[in-house]
């Protein structure tokens, strides 16, 4: 599986309450939390965003709080996969589990604002196409590629608990 | 093995883990609130499930905006309302609600050795009762409602000795900034943090929570204490049976162990916009505040109200602070008045407020407005944390929150005991 897109560069502990707003967690629709995405840091960044876009992080992607209204608002907005150089375990944890993909990576910081970006997921390859530069990262252990391959937890719980 | 080790083994029904391990362990405790459990409701209710694995190890804790803020949110409480009554769920309604990390424990619902998961990131707190408890996503609670399970990664475990007996105005709050403030808030990020050394038995239980609370500001999976005499006198008053009593072996392994000794911890102050930029109290006297707020999953504890009331007797707040105090639990906010503490806060100019999570995370009774700076016992300052994005939140302990609200500035306890 690949995907390619432009980039949106962030730095270093974005934590959940700059992803989204603990205000606007009085609802679980997905287009009402995307369209709150990112405003905190970035207050026209949901309107700005276009279906494919790659988000860029650094260190520490997405810690603070459990809410996975996170990770949906992220994946609602149509960003196909974060970059991180790191990611807080329960953002983590969320993204493997709703089916948000998500890469972890030092090559991170070769990537810049609005770079256009291919991420291959089969060979753990990043190509950024403005720079020319390559990168890896280590693919996710066997356990995590079952839930993965699912489609997310609920799907695989649905395949081996509820018959 | 480490304790945590040791639990999670227990859990996963095998003699041994080792970190980095993927397990599927069984839950003894699952967590939802108003926030979160909805979500988790919807993806039950898609998985095509039709029984909770067993109604009476989950518990739903509507804390976070109410009583009720909105519309919406009533309407959240509401899904979770009527999902507890279909399928038999302990649910707290208001009069018993209180906020979910100060409730369990005085409920009796944690034990030592237990694994508790719950949809909430704070749920690190139940590690001080020598339990196995973490913070996960609505939809890993989700799929524990149909399966009793959760799959986790064995995390290697820092160990942190305390050594010397806290001072004057030092609490678990202090010890748990100055850490964080030496490690970062990635320092401990997939870690287990086990909490040791002869520090330890001075503190209270209400110490203990607030440390166990903290930890996944230093992005810890886990924060967690060896159960002593102490924690064995708290759960056999709140519980009928105190559970395992697990502790580390003296060959166990840690990734790194990281000695401090706290008679050199001042009363801490965090700056804004992380919890890691704690420093000495005195570093920033003089900043003007506009609002106090005293309470939270990890300073709204009996000990934490009367911590502010010594400091506050016979005085009042500046009339230029709003100063909030939000009694984490009906339990606590009664022995408070029974105690004589409420009307300390009240006859001090501060408002009292129902059992929620509220201002902490910018939901309600006390958001701020553009510009505004507050000094809080909460856990977080992050950016917009509590209302505007242009506003300030410095993080503290109840006798400097206190303090300073009188003197209208940040201040050391002394410049007002004085």
């Amino acid at each position: 599986m690949k995907t390619k897109g432009r980039v949106w560069k962030f730095g270093d502990h974005i934590n959940t309450d700059d992803i989204i707003a603990a205000r606007y967690l009085n609802t679980t629709d997905i287009a009402e939390l995307s369209s709150h995405c990112m405003e905190t840091i970035y207050p026209d960044f949901s309107r700005k965003v276009s279906k494919g876009d790659i988000i860029v992080a650094g260190e520490n992607f997405g810690g603070g709080s459990s809410r996975e209204h996170a990770p949906i608002a992220i994946k609602g907005c149509g960003i196909s996969v974060v970059i991180a150089k790191s990611f807080a375990r329960i953002f983590f944890r969320n993204s493997i589990n709703i089916g948000l993909p998500i890469v972890e990576t030092s090559f991170a910081d070769r990537i810049s604002q609005d770079d256009i970006v291919e991420v291959d997921f089969d060979t753990g390859t990043i190509l950024n196409l403005t720079s020319g530069e390559t990168g890896g990262f280590v693919r996710y252990p066997e356990f995590l590629q079952q839930i993965i391959k699912s489609g997310g937890l609920m799907p695989w719980v649905k395949e081996k608990y509820i018959k | 093995m480490t304790i945590t080790e040791k639990i999670l083994a227990k859990h996963a029904g095998v003699e041994e883990v080792f970190p980095g391990e993927f397990i599927e362990a069984r839950v003894d405790l699952v967590l939802a609130n108003d926030i979160t459990g909805p979500l988790a409701i919807e993806e039950f209710k898609k998985s095509g499930a039709r029984q909770v694995f067993d109604p009476e190890k989950i518990v739903f804790v509507p804390d976070h905006f109410t009583p009720c803020k909105d519309i919406k949110s009533a309407e959240m409480v509401k899904i979770l309302r009527e999902f507890a009554k279909v399928h038999g769920i302990k649910f707290y309604e208001i009069g018993k609600v209180g906020i979910e990390h100060a409730l369990l424990p005085e409920e009796g619902l944690v034990r030592a050795g237990d694994l508790i998961i719950g949809a909430d990131s704070h749920t690190c707190t139940y590690g001080a009762l020598g339990a196995f408890s973490t913070g996960v996503g609505s939809t890993d609670v989700a799929a524990a409602f149909v399966t009793g399970k959760i799959w986790l990664k064995v995390p290697p475990t820092i160990k942190f000795v305390y050594r010397g007996k806290p001072g004057r105005f030092v609490g678990g709050k202090d010890i748990i900034l100055y850490t964080i403030s030496k490690i970062g808030v990635d320092g401990a990020r997939y870690r287990a943090m086990e909490f040791s050394g002869e520090t330890i038995r001075y503190l209270s239980m209400d110490d203990r929570f607030t440390i166990c609370n903290m930890a996944i500001e230093a992005g810890g999976k886990n924060g967690i204490i060896e159960p002593d005499r102490i924690t064995e006198e708290f759960l056999l008053t709140v519980a009928k049976e105190r559970g395992i009593f697990f502790s580390s072996d003296r060959d166990a392994k840690y990734e790194n162990i990281i000695e401090i000794n706290v008679d050199q911890i001042s009363p801490q102050v965090a700056a804004p916009h992380l919890p890691s930029n704690s420093k000495d109290v005195r570093e920033f006297a003089g900043i003007r505040i506009d609002q106090v707020v005293i309470g939270s999953c990890t300073n709204g504890r009996i000990s934490d109200l009367r911590r502010a009331a010594e400091i506050v007797k016979g005085r009042s707040v500046h009339p230029d602070v709003r100063t909030i105090i939000i009694p984490a639990t009906q339990k606590v906010y009664s022995q408070a008045l029974r105690e004589g503490l409420i009307d300390i806060f009240l006859n001090a100019g501060c408002v009292i407020s129902p059992p929620t999570c509220g201002p902490c995370l910018g939901g309600h009774m006390g958001v701020l407005a553009k510009g505004e700076v507050a000094l809080a016992t909460t856990n977080r300052n992050f950016i917009g944390r509590m209302g505007h994005p242009e506003s300030f939140v410095y993080l503290t302990n109840p006798e400097v929150a206190m303090a300073s609200a009188i003197n209208g500035k940040i201040s050391h306890p002394d410049e007002v005991l004085k």
